[in-house]
């Protein structure tokens, strides 16, 4: 299935305003991959991630989903296999009911109204809120709310899932929930994120981006020790990998570049 | 700021009644919303010194709320919330019509308390009767029956889409206003320019959540339409509940009942 396949090349963005967000960004996502986008407010990850499934179209270089190019023309197709979970699920629980909410999707895709409602209800199983289909969105807590927005892109059916701060707002039980259902997807996944404990943990791959251009990609664990590009890239180490607060010993991970605390 | 979160609660509890399961709740949305335009326009249409003939449309609202086994305190409050609107509206008329219109003993009532009077009666009927309709279709019933009975499909979703974020716009409202709350002292702080400020804060974040919005429905191939799971029939239940309550409707807008009763005993 090339159809996993995320392909951007010297991709360049400015707000209308004259803001300039992408500078030049090029990278390929394999199948099955696991990325995460790092870096500074401002730096230009949201703008990279609404560039994925065409919400923003590039002014110069290209997005290539499998092998289709994203043009105005190819949109439909391209957000069927392109998932988008956004930052704040209430934009995207729109709908009066969760169950109604999850079906939106299918339901514009023309599916026959039996496979609408088995899609709703493998999505909703999958991220455990099979029990919540009857409540309306905005009596939900903030972990329920999360995981029905991811149901609304699962029932799309897409290959590819991109997500901007899956975490964020999240107390720690629903945290750690949510990273268990993430870690379970097959999909080729796409977060960008501040939480750089999750992204140690869920993504094998990184991508720093600075100033609109990306300044390192390559392991996590490399580059999350690498005190240098994550001071430049205006980060820090992840808890994950600092010394102990109480007892001062090292991290278990990255072990060579720590320099003991 | 209490009493306004609370309203709002209170707000999601009148289409939580909707989904009970009752004959009524079970109804076609399309009987419920044209039988309820009937009531409204016949209530409407009866001349402004009306009130006798007006007093037994209060069998519509009060047959469905027994037989939807809505709670009538809750409901009555409702209707209370927004009561200073109709007590406002008249206020005047005691004032500006002072012709007698009939007199009780000693006292003499003007047509301007009459027509008061009037408008109070209308507003509890047409209120309630529409808290009736939204605590037995829900809101998104009565949105997806106006869009089958030919609404404009723009007028239908707005309906949908306002309701839907009435929820959210009201959290952030809240947290402007506490926001001012906690650096304004006394008087300081909460004058018109602070408000209108307030408001604009508020109109801005409402646009960006607006564009936000938009984006994530494109994203599932939102088109303009909205689709949905559940198909209406009309069955013959339908049709003699819209029939039924429509001539009886005609009925009491041609013939003024109390007045018949009474005659009948004099």
């Amino acid at each position: 299935m090339s159809h996993h396949i995320v392909e951007v090349t010297g991709l360049e963005f400015t707000y209308p305003d004259g803001t300039p967000a992408l500078a030049g960004v090029s990278f390929r996502i394999t199948h099955g991959e696991s990325v995460a986008v790092v870096g500074a407010n401002g730096a230009g990850k949201s703008t990279l991630l609404l560039h994925l499934n065409g919400v923003l179209v590039p002014q110069k270089g290209a997005v290539r989903i499998g092998e289709i190019p994203l043009t105005r023309q190819t949109l439909p197709e391209i957000r069927k296999t392109v998932g988008m979970v956004f930052q704040d699920p209430d934009d995207q629980l729109f709908m009066p009911t969760v169950y109604e909410d999850v079906a939106f999707g299918p339901l514009n895709l023309a599916l026959p109204p039996d496979e609408v409602e088995r899609r709703v209800r493998t999505a909703l199983e999958r991220v455990g809120a099979w029990d919540l289909r009857n409540r309306p969105p905005h009596r939900l807590s903030g972990g329920e709310k999360r995981a029905v927005a991811i149901a609304t892109v699962l029932a799309m059916g897409p290959d590819i899932l991109v997500m901007d701060e899956p975490t964020s707002n999240l107390d720690p039980r629903a945290r750690r929930r949510l990273m268990d259902l993430l870690a379970s997807f097959e999909h080729t996944k796409i977060i960008a994120t501040h939480d750089l404990d999750m992204a140690l943990e869920l993504c094998h791959r990184t991508i720093v981006v600075h100033d609109g251009r990306i300044t390192r990609d390559g392991p996590t664990a490399e580059m999350f020790t690498d005190d240098e590009l994550l001071e430049r890239s205006g980060l820090e180490r992840p808890l994950g990998l600092r010394a102990c607060p109480v007892c001062g010993s090292l991290p278990m991970a990255g072990l060579d570049a720590a320099e003991g605390g | 700021m209490a009493g306004a979160e609370r309203a709002f609660l209170d707000l999601g509890r009148l289409d939580r009644l909707a989904y009970a399961d009752t004959p009524v709740h079970r109804l076609d949305p399309r009987a419920k919303i044209v039988a309820t335009l009937v009531y409204l326009v016949a209530v409407v249409s009866h001349g402004k010194y009306e009130v006798s003939g007006l007093l037994p449309y209060a069998v519509f609202p009060a047959v469905l709320i027994a037989q939807a086994d809505l709670p009538l305190g809750y409901l009555v409050r409702k209707l209370l919330v927004v009561a200073p609107f109709a007590m406002l509206v008249g206020a005047a008329n005691p004032w500006l019509d002072r012709v007698p219109l009939l007199s009780v003993g000693p006292i003499t009532v003007t047509g301007g308390w009459v027509s008061y009077a009037s408008i109070l009666v209308r507003f509890v009927l047409t209120i309630g009767a529409a808290l009736v309709l939204v605590a037995t279709t829900g809101f998104y019933g009565v949105c997806l029956g106006l869009r089958r009975l030919g609404t404009p499909r723009v007028m239908a979703v707005q309906l949908l889409l306002l309701y839907r974020y009435l929820f959210v716009l009201a959290d952030e409202a809240l947290c402007l206003v506490r926001a001012r709350g906690l650096r304004s002292f006394g008087r300081r702080g909460t004058g018109v320019r602070v408000y209108g400020s307030l408001v604009g804060h508020l109109l801005l974040r409402t646009l960006d959540r607006a564009r936000r919005i938009h984006t994530a429905m494109l994203c599932r191939g939102f088109t303009g339409e909205f689709h949905s799971l559940r198909t209406l029939r009309f069955r013959g239940a339908d049709w003699a509940f819209l029939l039924g309550w429509s001539a009886l409707f005609v009925v009491l807008r041609l013939v003024n009942v109390p007045r018949l009763v009474g005659a009948l005993f004099v």
